[in-house]
């Protein structure tokens, strides 16, 4: 940043990267940036290399990247996901491991595996990340690929912008990645609070790589949230009423609503701090009649009803696998619904709960606190809910079951401290302490990480055709429950005893035992993420001996569990005519749910198209140069985008037609296969005899 | 056969078959996403009304420095009249009134609409130059922003009509192209919808 900016390449040369910072001075902090910038490098060459290897660039090109199939762009979101979910951990356990070295003196105040500027960028990166790149493509990912299987649809009601969709996340991802090599991310947390990341105090590029990819990745989950929206209002099977939906379907509902009122929010505070920061306005500064509050405001009315954006796929996830894995119908199916709904009206109302400190009255305070301790009536009916629905249940203890148990245990910790929390006399004592990190993670892994993480194993054999190694889900959910005790509960210990969040050092050295017993945790947490890893690769050499072609591996009763595993392209080879609640069970009940449909006819589904990978380029372009103020491409890219819908909308596109008699093959070969297996029993459901068919003389859902 | 109303809004129609009902899925949901775009200007709308003090405007140009009332009352008309004759390219999309006169009435709006975006862009510049810049204030910032994103959105809309034009005169009226005049629509009265709450908060309150 030490020269003028460049008419060609903007505020980009060949000092931004980690290296010039390790050339110039060998310590812990730059060697940690530098290894971080070089896995990136070779995670990315190792990538290129393999598919270059593998001949599977026109795979991976026809098959996915231009595929406009919802199930597909799920998976596809899953595995951002993951790969985001991998930096996140570990840069968790950088920053413990900070923390555990981190015991300053009076003399040496700073100490430590990382610089402090070092450790600022760790925690926004890895709060951005976990919220925006892991949380939001996590469940974005499993709806879309449950939810039109689920309703009785063969894709969303808008695929192509479904894809567009997908592209407009990735890029988000991919800014924030290159900001490992590229510059330097923010220091300002995932909330990027002005006035510190004004012009003023935060000139650079860190702030901006944040607010690129959150417009950027914003606008995609706007998309989503209308997208989901319309499917569930417009594309449900015949038949399917509101009140038959599965669960998972209701929640997603929810979440689809929340996300069309509430991203718009994120998108206006990002694009005033980029005014303020680009165009010189003064919304947040601290001169001219700015007013940072307005930030505050304006993002928590996002943030808040994020969070429940966050839990209440996870809850419609627990509520499919206390029922299937417990042999039992959904208890009290109505009392969900509406428990879902209140906590998705509620959480509209309590956005003021994250800044109680900044100066309103009591009054203000308290009515929004009492809302606060308002939205844990709903949250609890649920949790009696799937406990009601376990009780007396024949309850297996699989992988979700160890999730949905440790989900119980913690999240019920989790939701006291936040109903603690909500006192606004007590957040004066402890908000922006430890305690409060403690309390969102208490809430945010048990809930979101425990419930995608079931719903992955869960829904795994139907994308892929086989299930995931039991044994190795267990260990990897014992492993991340445990990573959670010993990394978060010292947390809360340490918050109550003074130690503020987001420091990078401390003079306390009582602090010191809770740091390694939460250093630990960061250890833990790691195998876990090594065991989720493990788990995928042991599972896919054995996926002969786990293979469930006949597609109904847990008994289950929705629809989804009516198809081979692996799912076809289409889904279902008619459109089901839904009779009942659970209707896959209601079919089982009545005997011989596997019966062909009387006739097959020609299938339309959405053609393939680059029209989002072009977006996603265009975009990609867009933010990059505008982070680096590289104006001509910012101009071109920005023009890129409507150039590119006008030029598709002058096109007639046809759909893509699947004759008929190829559906009738596929699905006459699925029907014989299932004929051809032994039902397997519950006993079996873990042994290689079960083939996805179960004994339905078993069924009790 | 009856005339069912599968959305809000004037619809096609039986008569048009498969679009009609594509319409319902397809305009469903851009009313979702103007729903969407409606809080992002409902935002805009308060953080104007919490700049709009002393403290926000920071001793720089008020509203009785700047507002132009007789000019914001020609762009009202623009834009309303703009409206109604966006109503008219809907009854003759409905009524198979023939390319050319869709065309012809879709003109007329982006017309009315760039008459509209002159007067606005003149006030801007009319403003800038005593010096009511974004940069001065919280106030003119939100000022700017918020009438400034309402122009940008006349804006797109002008664009929306050339793209539909060179559609209509590619592949004629199809069905598509008929749910798309129809998604136009609904996005060309939403400006009115904005532009009446500019047109009374942010201009006649502070006036008052």
């Amino acid at each position: 940043m030490s020269q003028q900016t460049s008419p060609i390449f903007g505020n980009l040369d060949w000092s931004v990267t980690p290296y010039t910072d390790l050339l110039r001075d060998v310590n812990s902090s730059t060697i940690v940036g530098a290894g971080a910038a070089s896995v990136l490098v070779l995670g990315a060459l190792f990538g290129i290399v393999l598919l270059t290897w593998m001949r599977w660039w026109g795979p991976l090109y026809r098959n996915w990247l231009t595929s406009a199939d919802a199930k597909k762009i799920g998976i596809m979101y899953i595995a951002l996901a993951l790969v985001m979910l991998a930096r996140g951990i570990i840069e968790g356990f950088v920053m413990r491991a900070h923390q555990a070295t981190a015991l300053g003196t009076l003399a040496q105040q700073e100490s430590g595996l990382v610089a402090p500027d070092h450790f600022a960028q760790l925690f926004s990166t890895h709060g951005t990340i976990m919220i925006f790149f892991v949380a939001m493509p996590l469940l974005i990912g499993l709806i879309n690929f449950v939810l039109p299987q689920q309703l009785g649809a063969r894709d969303m009601a808008f695929p192509v912008l479904n894809q567009v969709s997908l592209g407009l996340t990735a890029v988000g991802a991919a800014l924030v990645m290159i900001s490992l090599l590229i510059g330097k991310f923010g220091t300002g947390g995932w909330t990027m609070y002005p006035p510190y990341t004004g012009l003023d105090f935060s000139p650079g590029e860190g702030v901006d790589y944040w607010l690129w990819a959150i417009l950027i990745s914003g606008m995609g989950s706007t998309l989503t949230g209308m997208n989901f929206a319309v499917t569930i209002f417009k594309s449900r099977a015949p038949g399917m009423h509101f009140m038959r939906m599965p669960l998972f379907c209701w929640t997603s509902l929810c979440v689809a609503i929340m996300l069309i009122y509430a991203m718009p929010a994120l998108t206006v505070s990002s694009a005033m701090l980029a005014l303020d920061r680009y165009a010189d306005f003064h919304f947040f500064t601290n001169d001219a009649g700015g007013n940072m509050m307005n930030y505050a405001n304006i993002f928590w009315m996002f943030g808040h009803p994020e969070v429940y954006i966050l839990i209440l796929p996870a809850f419609g996830v627990f509520s499919e696998i206390s029922s299937t894995y417990s042999g039992k119908r959904l208890y009290g199916y109505t009392s969900l619904v509406i428990a879902s709904m209140s906590i998705a009206v509620i959480s509209f109302t309590v956005w003021l709960h994250h800044f109680f400190t900044m100066g309103q009255s009591a009054g203000v305070n308290i009515a929004f606190g009492i809302a606060t301790m308002i939205i844990g009536i709903p949250t609890g009916v649920k949790i009696y809910d799937w406990m009601a629905t376990m009780w007396r249940g024949r309850i297996r203890v699989t992988a979700p079951i160890v999730y949905l148990t440790g989900f119980f245990l913690l999240f019920v910790i989790g939701g006291l401290s936040g109903i603690i929390l909500a006192n606004p006399s007590i957040d004066y004592q402890v908000h922006n302490s430890t305690f409060l990190v403690a309390h969102f993670h208490n809430v945010i892994i048990p809930g979101v990480l425990y419930g995608m993480l079931a719903g992955i194993h869960y829904w795994f054999p139907k994308a892929f055709g086989f299930r995931l190694s039991e044994r190795w889900g267990r260990r990897t959910a014992f492993l991340f429950v445990g990573g959670f005790v010993f990394t978060f509960m010292p947390l809360y210990v340490l918050g109550l005893m003074g130690m503020p969040r987001r420091s990078p050092t401390f003079q306390n050295p009582d602090f010191m035992p809770w740091m390694y017993i939460a250093a630990f945790g960061g250890v833990l947490m790691l195998c876990a993420l090594a065991s989720l890893a493990w788990t995928f690769w042991t599972s896919y050499r054995n996926r002969d001996a786990l293979a469930v072609p006949g597609g109904d591996p847990w008994n289950g009763s929705t629809l989804e569990w009516s198809t081979p595993a692996p799912v076809p392209e289409w889904t279902f080879p008619r459109i089901p005519h839904v009779t009942a609640r659970d209707d896959w069970g209601e079919c089982k009940r009545a005997g011989d749910p596997w019966r062909a449909p009387d006739e097959y006819r020609d299938i339309e589904m959405p053609a393939n198209t680059a029209h989002g990978l072009l977006i996603a380029g265009a975009s990609f372009g867009l933010g990059f140069a505008m982070v680096w103020h590289i104006w001509w491409l910012a101009v071109l890219s920005f023009l890129a985008i409507p150039a590119i819908v006008a030029l598709r909308a002058m096109r007639v596109i046809e759909p893509r037609i699947v004759k008929a008699a190829e559906v009738e093959l596929a699905d006459r070969r699925f029907r014989q296969q299932v004929a051809s297996f032994a039902p397997a029993t519950r006993a079996d459901e873990e042994t290689e005899r079960n083939r996805g068919v179960p004994d339905l003389s078993e069924f009790a859902g | 056969m009856s005339e069912t109303n599968l959305y809000p809004g004037l619809n096609l129609g039986d008569g048009h078959g498969e679009a009609h009902d594509q319409a319902e899925t397809t305009v469903f949901g851009f009313w979702v996403f103007l729903m969407s775009d409606l809080i992002i200007f409902g935002i805009l709308f308060a953080s104007y009304a919490s700049y709009l003090d002393p403290i926000g405007m920071a001793g720089g140009p008020g509203p009785q420095d700047l507002f132009d009332f007789k000019s914001v009352a020609i762009q009202t008309a623009f834009l309303l009249v703009g409206g109604a004759a966006y109503g008219d390219v809907s009854l003759a999309v409905k009524y198979d009134q023939g390319r050319g006169k869709v065309a012809a009435w879709l003109l007329l709006c982006a017309a009315l609409g760039a008459g509209f975006l002159f007067f606005e862009v003149k006030d801007f510049i009319t403003q800038a130059g005593k010096g009511g810049t974004p940069q001065v204030s919280g106030w003119l910032s939100s000022y700017w922003t918020l009438v400034g994103l309402h122009g940008v959105h006349v804006l797109s809309g002008i664009l929306w009509i050339f793209a539909m034009i060179a559609q209509i005169a590619t592949r004629g009226l199809d069905g598509v192209v008929k749910v798309r005049l129809s998604m136009l629509g609904v996005f060309w009265h939403f400006l009115d919808l904005i532009w009446v709450g500019i047109f009374s908060l942010v201009f006649l309150v502070p006036l008052a």
